[in-house]
C-alpha cells in the first residue's frame, strides 16, 4: 500500500510540473505566435500537434466505436465490461484533439467557421464536422455514467432508449472520421513517400484505427487495474487481444497488397530513413503484437497483453507521424518540435490521464454497467455512495 | 471555360533586375526590402538558378488544390483567372500549405492573428481590365500578361521559331491540370528546380472521389448497421423470452424498435 501511495505522489508531482511547464508554453504560443514557439515553417506547416495530438489522438480513441459496435450491435456481451472505459477514452481523446487544435490553428477563435462557411470539396471540412458531431455523440454516450453516479435512475433509463441510435451514429461518424484523416493526404501524391502514399489511405487509416482501438482498451484496462489494485478480467483481455491480432493481420494483408499493387514494395528494402521508419512502424505496430498474442502463454497473461497492446499503440503513433510528418520530410524539409510543442502535448496527455483516473475513481466506469443490469462497484465507493446506489438497485435488478 | 487571364514568363528573356518583385511589393503595400525566397511579405521573387533568373509565384491553377482543400472556402478561383484569398474566413489550419503542389502559400508566422499570403495575380487590377503590377513593370517583356489561350499559342510560336533556344515545353500548359502562370525555359525545367513529377492530372479529384461517396456510405451503412442491430438483438430478446416461458413463443411482429428496447431494458418483467 505504501509503495502505491508513494508512486501516486510521485506522479502527482510530475503532473503538476508538466502542467506548469505546459501552461507557460501555452502562454508563449499565444503571446509570441506560432513562428517563435514551434518548429513549424512555410516548408513544414504541419508538425507534432497535427501528427501526434490530432492524427494519433483520434486513432487511439477508436476503441469507443469498435467496442460499442461489438457489444450493442453485434451483441458480443463478453466485452460489455470494457465498453465504458473505451467510450471514456474516446471522449477524453476527442476533447484533447479539440483542445490541441486550439493551439495549432492560427486563428483558433474562428474554430466555429466550418459550421457556417462550408466547402464540400474539402476533406478538412469533413474532419471538422466529424469532430464536432462525434464529440457530441460521445458526450451522450458517456453521460449515463454521471446519471448513475448521481443516482438518477429515470435519466439512465431514458438514455438507454437512445443507445442503439447513438451507437450507430457513433460508428458511422468515427468510420468517416478515421478514414477522413487518411483522405487528407490523398492530395499530396507528389510529397508523401510511396511507402505511405496510397489511394487506399482512407481504408488503411480506418483499419489501423480499429485494431489500435482494441490495443488501447487493453493498455488502459491493465494500467487502471494496477493503479486501482483491481482484479483484471483475464478472459476479456485475452479476447481483446485476439480481436486486436485478427484486425492487425487484416491490416498487414491490406498494407502488403497495397504496396504490391502500387509496385512500391521495393522501397522497403532501400537503405533510406523512410525504409527504417517503415520497418520500425511495422515491427512495433504489427509484427511484435501479433507474435505476442499468438503465444498462448503470453495471451493469457495480462502483463504480456499489455506489452502487446502498448507495442501496437506505439506502432500506430509512428504510422500517423510517418504519414503526416516524416514521410514528407524528404520533399518538404526537416522539422523538429520545439519545447513548447512538446510540453503542450505532454500537458494534454497528462490532463487526459488525470481525467481518466478521476473518472475511474469517481464514476462507474469499469465493471459491468447498469446497462447490463449489474450493480457497478467503483474503487472510490464509500459508504455514502453505497447507500445511494442501493436506492437505485430496484430499477437495475429488474433489467436482468 | 471562359477565357482567362494569365502570365507568360520567358526565362530566356529575364535579366534578373527584380522590377517585378519591387512592383509587387508596392502594389500590395508590402515592406520594400528585397527577399530571396517567397514569404508572407514577398509574393514573388527572382531567384538565380545557375545562369538563369527564375521567378517564383503562385501558379493560379486551373483547378486549384488550395481552393479544393480549404474547409471554409477562403480561396476562390475567380472567373478572370486569379486565385484569391479571403482572410476573414481563414481559421489557420494550413491545409492549403500542405496540399499546394508547388508549395506556394506562406504564413504570417510572427503574427498573433496570422493569415496565409500568396500572389493573388492583382485580382482587383485585372478585374478593372489592367495588367498585373509585375508584368507592367517588366522592362524585358520576360513577364507578359494576356489571355491564357493566346499566351499558350504565343509560347509555342516562340519555341517553334527558335527550337534551339527553348526547352520544348510550356510549363503550366498541362501541369496539374494546367495553370494560369506559364513558363518558357532555355533548359530542362528540372534543372531550374521546377517540380517535374506532378503529372497533368489536377489534384482535387483525388479527394473528391472519396468525399462524393459519403452520402451513399452514410445511408447504406446506417441501414446495414441498424438492420444488424435489429436482427441480432431481436434474436437475443426472443431467445431470452423463450427461455423464460420455457417454450417456443413467436413474437408479435408489429412491435416498434423503441418499445422493444424499452421493454428489454427496463420493464420486460
Amino acid at each position: 500500500m505504501n509503495r502505491w501511495t508513494e508512486k501516486l505522489t510521485f506522479w502527482r508531482i510530475m503532473f503538476v510540473i508538466i502542467l506548469a511547464v505546459g501552461m507557460v508554453a501555452g502562454f508563449r504560443r499565444f503571446y509570441l505566435g506560432l513562428g517563435a514557439t514551434t518548429g513549424l515553417s512555410d516548408q513544414v506547416p504541419w508538425g507534432m500537434w497535427i501528427g501526434f495530438d490530432v492524427m494519433s489522438g483520434v486513432a487511439l480513441a477508436a476503441g469507443g466505436f469498435t467496442l460499442s459496435a461489438l457489444v450493442y450491435i453485434f451483441n458480443l456481451k463478453q466485452f460489455h465490461a470494457v465498453v465504458r472505459p473505451a467510450i471514456l477514452t474516446a471522449f477524453l481523446g476527442y476533447i484533447l484533439v479539440a483542445v490541441g487544435l486550439l493551439f495549432d490553428l492560427g486563428r483558433p477563435w474562428y474554430i466555429w467557421h466550418p459550421i457556417f462557411f462550408r466547402n464540400p470539396h474539402s476533406v478538412m471540412l469533413e474532419v471538422a464536422w466529424c469532430v464536432m458531431l462525434y464529440l457530441t455523440v460521445l458526450a451522450f454516450e458517456f453521460v449515463p455514467a454521471f446519471f448513475e453516479r448521481l443516482g438518477w435512475g429515470k435519466a439512465v433509463k431514458v438514455m438507454k432508449i437512445g443507445t442503439p441510435i447513438l451507437v450507430i451514429l457513433g460508428v458511422l461518424l468515427s468510420s468517416l472520421h478515421q478514414s477522413s484523416l487518411g483522405s487528407l493526404f490523398l492530395i499530396v501524391p507528389n510529397k508523401l513517400h510511396p511507402l505511405w502514399y496510397s489511394a487506399r489511405l482512407p481504408y488503411l487509416f480506418f483499419v489501423s484505427a480499429m485494431s489500435v482501438g482494441f490495443a488501447m482498451v487493453i493498455v488502459e484496462s491493465y494500467l487502471s487495474s494496477r493503479a486501482f489494485r483491481k482484479e483484471l478480467e483475464r478472459p476479456i483481455i485475452t479476447d481483446l487481444g485476439r480481436a486486436m491480432m485478427v484486425s492487425l493481420i487484416f491490416l498487414a494483408v491490406l498494407r502488403g497488397q497495397d504496396l504490391i499493387g502500387r509496385g512500391s514494395l521495393g522501397y522497403m528494402f532501400q537503405a533510406t530513413t523512410e525504409a527504417g521508419l517503415f520497418w520500425l512502424e511495422i515491427g512495433l505496430g504489427i509484427i511484435i503484437p501479433v507474435i505476442l498474442v499468438a503465444i498462448p502463454k503470453i495471451r493469457s497473461h495480462p502483463q504480456g497483453m499489455f506489452y502487446a497492446g502498448l507495442s501496437a499503440v506505439l506502432g500506430l503513433i509512428l504510422n500517423r507521424m510517418n504519414v503526416s510528418i516524416t514521410g514528407m520530410a524528404a520533399k518538404l524539409g526537416d522539422y523538429f518540435p520545439s519545447w513548447e510543442e512538446l510540453s503542450i502535448t505532454a500537458m494534454l496527455v497528462a490532463l487526459g490521464f488525470a481525467a481518466f483516473a478521476w473518472a475511474v475513481k469517481n464514476l462507474p466506469v469499469f465493471g459491468p454497467s447498469p446497462w447490463t443490469g449489474t450493480v457497478v462497484i467503483t474503487p472510490a465507493l464509500e459508504t455514502e455512495r453505497v447507500a445511494r446506489q442501493a436506492e437505485l438497485q430496484p430499477a437495475r435488478v429488474s433489467i436482468q | 471555360m471562359d477565357r482567362q487571364r494569365a502570365l507568360l514568363i520567358d526565362i530566356t528573356r529575364c535579366v534578373g533586375c527584380g522590377a517585378c518583385s519591387e512592383a509587387c511589393k508596392t502594389a500590395n503595400k508590402l515592406p520594400p526590402e528585397t527577399e530571396k525566397t517567397l514569404s508572407a511579405t514577398a509574393y514573388t521573387v527572382v531567384q538565380e538558378k545557375g545562369d538563369y533568373f527564375v521567378r517564383d509565384l503562385c501558379r493560379h491553377c486551373q483547378q486549384p488544390t488550395c481552393v479544393s482543400v480549404c474547409p471554409v472556402g477562403a480561396f476562390e478561383k475567380t472567373a478572370d483567372g486569379p486565385v484569391t484569398y479571403d482572410g476573414d474566413k481563414c481559421i489557420g489550419c494550413r491545409y492549403c500549405m500542405t496540399a499546394c503542389p508547388f508549395s506556394i502559400p506562406r504564413y504570417e508566422w510572427t503574427s498573433r492573428a496570422p493569415l496565409v499570403r500568396k500572389c493573388i495575380m492583382c485580382s482587383e487590377r485585372v478585374k478593372e481590365g489592367k495588367m498585373t503590377a509585375c508584368s507592367e513593370a517588366c522592362p524585358a517583356e520576360a513577364t507578359v500578361f494576356g489571355w491564357r489561350d493566346e499566351l499558350i499559342a504565343d509560347a509555342h510560336r516562340r519555341i517553334s521559331e527558335n527550337p534551339d533556344g527553348y526547352y520544348n515545353l510550356v510549363y503550366g500548359e498541362n501541369e496539374v491540370g494546367g495553370t494560369n502562370v506559364l513558363f518558357l525555359s532555355p533548359v530542362n525545367f528540372a534543372d531550374l528546380g521546377f517540380p517535374t513529377n506532378l503529372g497533368n492530372a489536377a489534384l482535387p479529384p483525388l479527394t473528391w472521389e472519396v468525399l462524393e461517396k459519403i452520402p451513399n456510405f452514410v445511408v447504406a451503412s446506417g441501414v446495414i448497421l441498424g438492420g444488424l442491430w435489429w436482427l441480432i438483438n431481436r434474436r437475443a430478446t426472443v431467445d431470452e423470452l423463450r427461455h423464460q416461458t420455457g417454450e417456443s413463443h413467436p413474437q408479435h411482429p408489429g412491435q416498434s424498435a423503441s418499445t422493444r428496447t424499452h421493454q428489454a431494458g427496463g420493464e420486460s418483467r
